[in-house]
């Protein structure tokens, strides 16, 4: 029974997650886009729990669907999101490419992975109920993996600091412009 | 609890993958090209995240976060270059964003 109800849990999240992310591809309007960009995150934590990842599911929800994607939100408001249509008049060369090349990706990954690691997905490793918790993921973070923990640190310090400069900069000309202006 | 094997989690990795390439490739508007980018990388930590339930490993669902916070940087970056560009009034079209000068 238990069974069941994981693999429906698994189809519904799997299915949205999929067409949430073609309906971010194929919407015109990039306001849209973003609000199916929350459906796909959240959709994507639920794949995370099936897989105990507790804590990355927890991350995924605060840190993307909640900070990144508001701030998605607010510039697109903020610049008013024009639309482009994608699929607006015949295929061009371009989109047919574009279609071409991403099923050439998929088709790579699907044999890569098949190729390399084939026989072995099956074999799941056995794990205690506390893989993937908080605890867990905190000790390793802070014992093996104490070097990347600092060095992401450092590169969300940088981009925050390159963001303010970016948007330090770009103000510039335009007051200049406003001046020399009538 | 025994739910879909990991090469079902994988194949919707893949997938996802694919859907933000043709995403970036595709799109015009830069927003949406930065969105289909978050798509790429969320495909990649699912396929990370899978990986580490297979070998019962807690060391893949580190490079996940880190993953999840280049994603954070990126798009803070990404963002305040979009909005600068906007501010010179200029197109939000990669076509015809094609001149890199100042």
């Amino acid at each position: 029974m238990a069974n069941v109800v994981v693999w429906a849990v698994w189809v519904v999240a799997a299915f949205s997650c999929l067409a949430s992310g073609i309906a971010v591809v194929s919407f015109s309007n990039p306001f849209f886009s973003a609000l199916a960009l929350i459906g796909n995150l959240a959709s994507l934590a639920v794949l995370y729990l099936l897989l105990s990842a507790e804590f990355v599911a927890a991350g995924q929800v605060l840190v993307y669907a909640g900070a990144v994607m508001v701030m998605f939100l607010f510039v697109t408001a903020y610049l008013g999101g024009r639309a482009d249509a994608p699929w607006a008049g015949g295929p061009t060369w371009q989109q047919v490419g574009a279609v071409l090349a991403s099923g050439a990706i998929l088709i790579e990954v699907i044999v890569v992975i098949g190729l390399k690691a084939g026989g072995r997905l099956s074999h799941e490793a056995k794990i205690d109920s506390g893989f993937g918790s908080p605890h867990r993921i905190g000790r390793v973070f802070l014992t093996d993996h104490l070097l990347a923990f600092e060095i992401t640190s450092v590169v969300l310090l940088v981009a925050a600091v390159g963001a303010v400069i970016l948007g330090a900069h770009s103000r510039a000309p335009e007051r200049l412009e406003a001046h020399e202006g009538p | 609890m025994k739910g879909p094997e990991i090469v079902w989690y994988l194949a919707v990795a893949a997938s996802l993958f694919a859907t933000g390439a043709l995403g970036v490739l595709l799109r015009r508007s830069l927003l949406i090209v930065l969105l289909s980018l978050e798509i790429m990388l969320n495909g990649a930590n699912l396929a990370l995240i899978a990986f580490s339930r297979l070998h019962g490993e807690s060391s893949g669902q580190i490079f996940a976060l880190a993953v999840m916070a280049v994603a954070a940087s990126e798009v803070v970056v990404g963002l305040g270059l979009i909005v600068a560009i906007a501010r010179k009034r200029l197109d939000l079209d990669v076509d015809k964003l094609s001149f890199l000068r100042g």
